[in-house]
This record gives C-alpha cells, sequence and structure tokens, in this order.
C-alpha cells in the first residue's frame, strides 16, 4: 500500500514537470487530467469512495472534454512564446520541489497523513500551478494552471486532514467544476471576438470610440 | 582472488566485445527498417581496415590532435577498469571513484573537442561547440544519479554500490531506481551520440555532433576514436545495467552472463529508440537533458526525505 501511494506521489511530481515542461496544450489537458485521476485514486486509501469517484470522473473525464473542446474552437496548439522558455521553467521547476520540500520540513508535523511526501507534493503542486499563471500567455493554459494549483489544494486537504470533510472537498470540486465551465465558455467568447486567445493582447484593450 | 580473475574476465570481455554493441544496434535498426543491414562483426573489420592504413596529418595541427585520439582511449580504458559488472567489484576500486570515472569520461571529450579545435575547420569548431554544451547539461544528471545510488548504498565506490550485499539496501526505493535509470538512459543516448540527441548516420555537417568533430582523423587515429566510443557505450551501458538489474543471485559467472544478456537487450532497446524516435530539434535537446537531470533531482528528493 505505501510504495503505491509513493508510486502515485512520484508520478504527480513526474506530471508536475511535463506541464511545465512542454509546450503542446494538449499534452498539458492529458496531464492535468492524469493529475486529478492520480489525486482521485488518493482517497481511496482513506476509504472516501464517494470523493474519488467524484474527483475522478470531474477531473478525469469532464475537465479534459471541456479544455479539448475549448481547444479545437480557440483554435490554439501550442503555447508559442511563453515569458519564460521551457527548459528554464523545467529547472525552476526542479528548483520549486526543492524549496517545497523545504518549507515541507519547516512546518510543524502533522498528524499520521496517508503519506510523509504528501505535503512537499502538494506544495510543489501549487507552486507548479502559479508559475504556468504566470509564466504563460494563452488563456488555455492559465486554465490548466488554475486547474494544477487546485490540485494542489486538494492533495494539501487529503494531507491535512485525516477524517476529510466530504461536505468540504465536494464543495470545493462543485467551484472548480463552475470555474472551469465558465472559463471554458468565456475561452470561446473570447477567441470568437478577437481570434486569439493570448493574453498579452487582452492587456491592451479600449473601448472603441464610436 | 576469484573475484579478481572475475573482474579481469569481465573487463577483457568488454575489451572484446564493446564493438560487437554497435552491430546490435545496427542489426536492430535494418530489421526495423526491412533491411538486411550490415554484419554483425562489421565495426571490427572496419577496425582491422583502418589499423593497416597509413595516417595523414595536416600540416596546421600541432601535437594536440595526433594525442587526442590516445588519450581518448586511455582515459576510456581506466573508465571501464573502475566499472564493475555482475556483481563482480571492477578491476580498480577505492572511495569516490565515482567521480573519478565522471572525469574520465569528461578528460575523453575534452581532448576529443581540443583535437577538433586544433585542425581550425569551421565545422569541427561547430560540433566541438555543440558536445562542450550538450555534456555540460548531461554531467549534472550523471553525477546527481550516482549520488543517489550511494546515498541509497552508503558507499561511494562504484564497485561498492553495485556488489552483492548493497543491493538489498536500494531493493525498496524503486520509484527512486526507476527515475536514475531513465536519467542514465538519456545520458547514455546524449554521451554516445545516438538518435534522440545526435544520429550517428547522418551525412550532413551542419547538423552532425560527435561526427563532426572526428571528420579530419584517419587511419589508426579514426580507428581508436571507433574503438574508444564503442567501449564507451559499453561502459555507460553497464554502469545502467548494474542500476536496473539488483537481482544477484551470489554465483558470479551466472551473474555475469545475465548481465552480459542484459547488454545486449539494452543494445536492442537502443536499436528500438533509434528506429521509432525522430531526431530531436537542436533547441530542443538541451531540454531532454535538463529533464533527464530532473529525474535525477526528484530521485534525490526522494531517497532524501
Amino acid at each position: 500500500m505505501n510504495t503505491s501511494i509513493d508510486l502515485v506521489m512520484v508520478c504527480l511530481v513526474l506530471s508536475n514537470l511535463m506541464l511545465v515542461g512542454s509546450s503542446r496544450i494538449a499534452v498539458c489537458i492529458r496531464f492535468v487530467a492524469l493529475q486529478g485521476v492520480l489525486l482521485g485514486l488518493l482517497p481511496l486509501a482513506l476509504h472516501h469512495w464517494l470523493l474519488a469517484g467524484a474527483s475522478i470522473a470531474i477531473k478525469g473525464t469532464v475537465f479534459p472534454w471541456l479544455l479539448f473542446r475549448a481547444m479545437r474552437e480557440a483554435n490554439v496548439r501550442r503555447e508559442v512564446e511563453p515569458y519564460v522558455g521551457f527548459s528554464t521553467s523545467l529547472m525552476i521547476g526542479v528548483a520549486a520541489l526543492g524549496i517545497s520540500s523545504w518549507i515541507a520540513s519547516r512546518l510543524p508535523p502533522l498528524a499520521p497523513s496517508i503519506s510523509p511526501m504528501i505535503l512537499p507534493v502538494a506544495l510543489f503542486t501549487m507552486i507548479t500551478g502559479l508559475f504556468l499563471i504566470v509564466s504563460r500567455r494563452q488563456a488555455l493554459t492559465q486554465v490548466i494552471g488554475y486547474l494544477a494549483l487546485e490540485n494542489g489544494v486538494f492533495a494539501f486537504g487529503l494531507g491535512l486532514v485525516r477524517e476529510a470533510p466530504v461536505i468540504v472537498e465536494m464543495g470545493i470540486l462543485l467551484d472548480i467544476f463552475v470555474a472551469v465551465f465558465v472559463m471554458g465558455i468565456t475561452i470561446f467568447h473570447i477567441s470568437r471576438e478577437f481570434d486569439q486567445i493570448d493574453t498579452e493582447q487582452l492587456t491592451a484593450l479600449k473601448d472603441t470610440p464610436s | 582472488m576469484s573475484g579478481f580473475l572475475f573482474s579481469l574476465l569481465w573487463l577483457l570481455t568488454a575489451l572484446a566485445a564493446a564493438p560487437l554493441l554497435l552491430g546490435v544496434i545496427n542489426r536492430t535498426k535494418a530489421w526495423f527498417a526491412g533491411r538486411t543491414g550490415q554484419p554483425l562483426l562489421q565495426l571490427y573489420y572496419d577496425l582491422w581496415k583502418l589499423l593497416h592504413k597509413g595516417a595523414v596529418y595536416s600540416r596546421t595541427t600541432t601535437w594536440v590532435f595526433r594525442a587526442g585520439p590516445i588519450v581518448g582511449l586511455a582515459s576510456v580504458l581506466v573508465a571501464a577498469a573502475l566499472t564493475p559488472f555482475g556483481g563482480a567489484p571492477a578491476l580498480l576500486a577505492f572511495p569516490c571513484d565515482l567521480i573519478l570515472f565522471a572525469y574520465l569520461l569528461g578528460l575523453l571529450r575534452f581532448f576529443t573537442i581540443l583535437a577538433a579545435l586544433d585542425t581550425g575547420s569551421a565545422f569541427e569548431g561547430m560540433g566541438a561547440s555543440r558536445e562542450a554544451t550538450f555534456s555540460a547539461l548531461a554531467e549534472p544528471a550523471l553525477l546527481l544519479g550516482l549520488a543517489v545510488v550511494a546515498h541509497k548504498t552508503g558507499s561511494v565506490s562504484l564497485s561498492g554500490m553495485f556488489s552483492g550485499d548493497a543491493v538489498s539496501a536500494w531493493a525498496h526505493a524503486g520509484p527512486a531506481i526507476l527515475l536514475v535509470a531513465g536519467a542514465l538512459l538519456i545520458v547514455l543516448l546524449a554521451e554516445n551520440a545516438r538518435i534522440p540527441v545526435d544520429d550517428p548516420n547522418t551525412h550532413l555537417e551542419l547538423t552532425m555532433i560527435h561526427e563532426v568533430m572526428v571528420l579530419d582523423h584517419g587511419g589508426p587515429d579514426f580507428a581508436l576514436i571507433l574503438y574508444t566510443s564503442a567501449l564507451k557505450l559499453w561502459v555507460l551501458g553497464a554502469l545502467l545495467v548494474n542500476v536496473l538489474l539488483p537481482a544477484r543471485t551470489g554465483f558470479l559467472l551466472f551473474d555475469g552472463a545475465v548481465a552480459l544478456a542484459a547488454m545486449f537487450g539494452l543494445a536492442v532497446g537502443v536499436g528500438v529508440i533509434e528506429s521509432i524516435m525522430a531526431r530531436l530539434r537542436l533547441l530542443r535537446v538541451p531540454q531532454l537533458l535538463v529533464s533527464a537531470g530532473a529525474l535525477a533531482g526528484l530521485a534525490m528528493f526522494l531517497v532524501l526525505r
């Protein structure tokens, strides 16, 4: 049991590194979905069947479907010119892994959680999500960063409380669902209005004088 | 005493069978492409032919150019003597020899680069600069990966890390070992100029990395270079096999035979990778090498926590 949880943790870290280092949006969507499924497996260890099932269903199937649809409609395939290059992003990712494990070691020891690695991995996932949001141009990649951030929060919640308040987690899941739904629609509208979803262009928006 | 005999036996095997490894890779690629391919022993014929030729030296070159292949072969020979194989300790073993191992490969590279720069050819300078860049990125991955194994086994000698009783120390660290093996595989492909990084069969100087540096070497010098690169492939492959095959029965002959089979399995694997992958764009190669470093760093994180 313990080694399989460790394996899940390693896969989470690797998927974070893939998210940071990959330029194809389709790859990023698949990996954030994989992350959601992996995280959905963790509550199984605590026997929260409902939470696990809902999490896997929403993050593993509904989100990728929504995001792929947004990607098709906005007609973007890859992140062309991020603010931070991909090799640099990977190095920053490794540094973030080190920083998050340092922070986790400074925090007061938790009540026995499902894995000693859950805290650094959760912090690392959150930092990855934040980094994606600030360092990428495409709105779609920023949504992916938001999802990774939420995955980190979810993992943090799992690590923090053994008796996870299922109702709270379900509420968060619902919030995220609505958020991604709205973002998908927004991306669709932005791309229809402006022919692109590069957020750099959005900073220069003005009311057109009529 | 028998340990010493086995070390000698495996070193001699490495010296004799290293060119065969490239033959296996080439046959695998030929099989994938539906060709018959060159004979398995082609590299031996090439070496024999080249050794009977004379060497031509440009007047602009100095002693550095002539020393390059010899120093390269010498350093890779010492590296081979440092590499344990199949559970038997290496011929040379002392604490911290993994640093020497990494820097012997560095010395080989340094002299290849110097010899390439010594010719004054623009293409060779270009290849040299690429080789220097990529190996600078591959080295942290190699050292970090070895450091993970050293930390897990509590031994800082290559022979100590991969000998019989140290294996149980890292039998539990499955994920970390797999990550280290992944990092070492990328390092092996990069260091030996195999496909995702460099195409050994390319004939366009603009895209070549390793091959372009040795364009001006001919005859016996080129034979030494070919043999050196075959031996380098063997040495790094042996390291990877040591990491991946921790199961030891204690019978040195049997373990050695298993490791030998694994070496040729690895050669087939490299052939498969070369057949199913395209070469990466030059700009993407650093990313691959950094991700090898990231894998090793993650393994470090796993064993340190």
